[in-house]
């Protein structure tokens, strides 16, 4: 705790339990987003083992394909999924879409903004997410 | 942790532990929890839990409070986790036998549960927050400035925030971001853009496009969650941004 | 820049990347899952014209997308005139760093230098 501006601070941030779904989600898209740079410039490198001539490439190859590889390409699948449907939620409540009207309040105070249409948004971003996942290992342990 | 109890005077009333955090900056290192055991009825409110310990037990705690009916923002705070106006927050309602109050997060402690304010009046008065025009009612043939009820509408849920800085506190930006304009700030900047007597929308939005603007916040709607005004500042910084992305006009 | 401006291509770049990377996964199912990876199937999709220039976009816009969001998020950890500096500058950096090297792959391999 910073006692000079009392800021919360990371664990403030990065604590998805108080505030319901809204602020899990906010959390999963930062996690899913470092998690997908991550992945992408990991990507980028792998993929550049193509200069190497076949013996590189599958040298590579080997080291990917392995059961560790395929659950964190799995997991990639999913953070994929999951940063892709509720960064179109986001993006349309940045553009004011499906975050209600203005109007006079009344107690109980629920907020407009935090309506189901969000809220289906969120879970249907996890739960494709989940789908794609197990699609995901389907396809690879399958083989 | 110091531990005082009280002697409940009525036999029937039931009885919480309250958990008051204890922090002088200029002399302490560390906060600490003080508990006191307080009477409560159905309508005892947090405010008067701690109005309480401080008539009976330890004078000395720093509490800031004025109306009692959450209408001047001055008793907000941290209850059970969660940033809450003490005057507004039953004890009964909280379903907990300890209640625990902390400062506000993100603001500076002036000491126990007392903050200071000034970044949020300054981030407040940045937006410009009055109406913005260059015809003003000081014209010698000026009339008032006529609005439907339509155009009431859009702005008047906004026009309810009392400054209490409870959105403030449970935004996740503002957690980590000392520059962030922050919840309260821009809500306010979208209650004067959708003034239809407000001229000053551009000069509005160019002040908060910035690199702790209106960005950086995220819709996690944290601040509509605690507003105890029903002000759903989530709603109007979504609306504010509309108008930079082109969505309204 | 404005922040504006900056966010406008950010959301820009997520959607065409949205698209862009579907159809690239999509190519990847035509096959098995594994065949789909072999040496000679990779080199022929790089030597595939069309599909080359859809890998350096989808290079560039994720490389935008991906760095500006990482930008964001430093800058709302932190701050201070130059720490915010130098994270501006260096996910700049870093951004052009992979587009050079990604494209290197890209174009070496389009024109047979493997």
């Amino acid at each position: 705790m910073t006692q000079d501006e009392h800021k919360e601070g990371f664990k403030g941030m990065a604590n998805p339990s108080r505030y319901g779904i809204e602020r899990v989600a906010y959390w999963l898209m930062r996690l899913s987003g470092l998690g997908l740079l991550a992945y992408f410039i990991g990507h980028i490198y792998e993929t550049s083992n193509i200069l190497r001539g076949r013996v590189g490439w599958n040298e590579f190859l080997e080291l990917t394909q392995t059961t560790e590889g395929h659950i964190v390409l799995a997991i990639v699948i999913a953070m994929c999924v999951f940063h892709t449907v509720n960064g179109i939620r986001v993006m349309l409540g940045h553009g004011g879409v499906g975050v209600g009207k203005p109007a006079r309040p009344d107690y109980p105070y629920d907020p407009a903004s935090q309506n189901y249409r969000h809220k289906i948004g969120i879970y249907s971003a996890i739960i494709l997410a989940a789908i794609a996942m197990m699609y995901g290992l389907a396809v690879m342990f399958g083989e | 942790m110091a531990q005082v109890s009280s002697i409940a005077d009525d036999q029937s009333s039931k009885s919480i532990t309250l958990r008051i955090a204890r922090y002088n900056p200029e002399k302490d290192s560390e906060r600490q929890f003080m508990e006191f055991t307080v009477p409560y009825e159905k309508w005892t409110t947090v405010l008067e839990a701690i109005l309480d310990v401080k008539k009976h037990f330890d004078h000395s705690v720093a509490v800031r409070y004025s109306c009692r009916q959450a209408t001047c923002g001055s008793c907000g705070m941290i209850i059970n986790g969660k940033p809450r106006l003490a005057c507004f927050t039953k004890i009964s309602e909280l379903d907990s036998n300890i209640v625990t109050v902390e400062p506000m997060n993100n603001f500076p402690i002036i000491r126990d549960l007392a903050v200071k304010f000034e970044r949020l009046f300054d981030t407040h008065h940045k937006i410009k927050p009055y109406l913005d025009r260059d015809d003003t009612e000081l014209e010698s043939d000026a009339k008032e400035f006529l609005q439907s009820p339509e155009e009431l509408e859009q702005y008047i849920q906004f026009a309810n925030c009392i400054k209490c800085g409870l959105c403030n506190s449970a935004c996740p930006t503002m957690a980590t971001d000392s520059s962030f304009v922050g919840p309260q700030a821009l809500a306010q900047a979208y209650r004067y853009v959708a003034d239809s007597r407000d001229k000053g929308k551009d000069s509005r939005l160019k002040i908060i496009d910035d690199s702790h603007g209106i960005w950086r916040c995220h819709f996690a709607g944290s601040c509509s969650q605690v507003c105890p005004k029903g002000v759903d500042p989530a709603m109007g910084i979504q609306l504010l941004r509309g108008y930079m992305l082109g969505f309204r006009s | 820049m404005r922040e504006s401006t900056i966010m406008k291509i950010h959301y820009g770049t997520a959607l065409a990347a949205v698209a862009l990377v579907a159809v690239h996964i999509l190519m990847r199912m035509t096959m098995n899952f594994a065949d789909s990876l072999e040496y000679e199937t990779v080199l022929a999709n790089y030597k595939f014209i069309p599909y080359a220039i859809m890998l350096e976009l989808i290079l560039v816009l994720l490389s935008i997308h991906g760095f500006n969001g990482l930008r964001v998020i430093l800058l709302e950890l932190k701050q201070g005139r130059m720490y915010e500096k130098a994270v501006s500058y260096g996910c700049l950096a870093a951004m052009f760093g992979l587009i050079a090297y990604g494209s290197r792959t890209i174009i070496m391999t389009n024109m047979g230098m493997v």
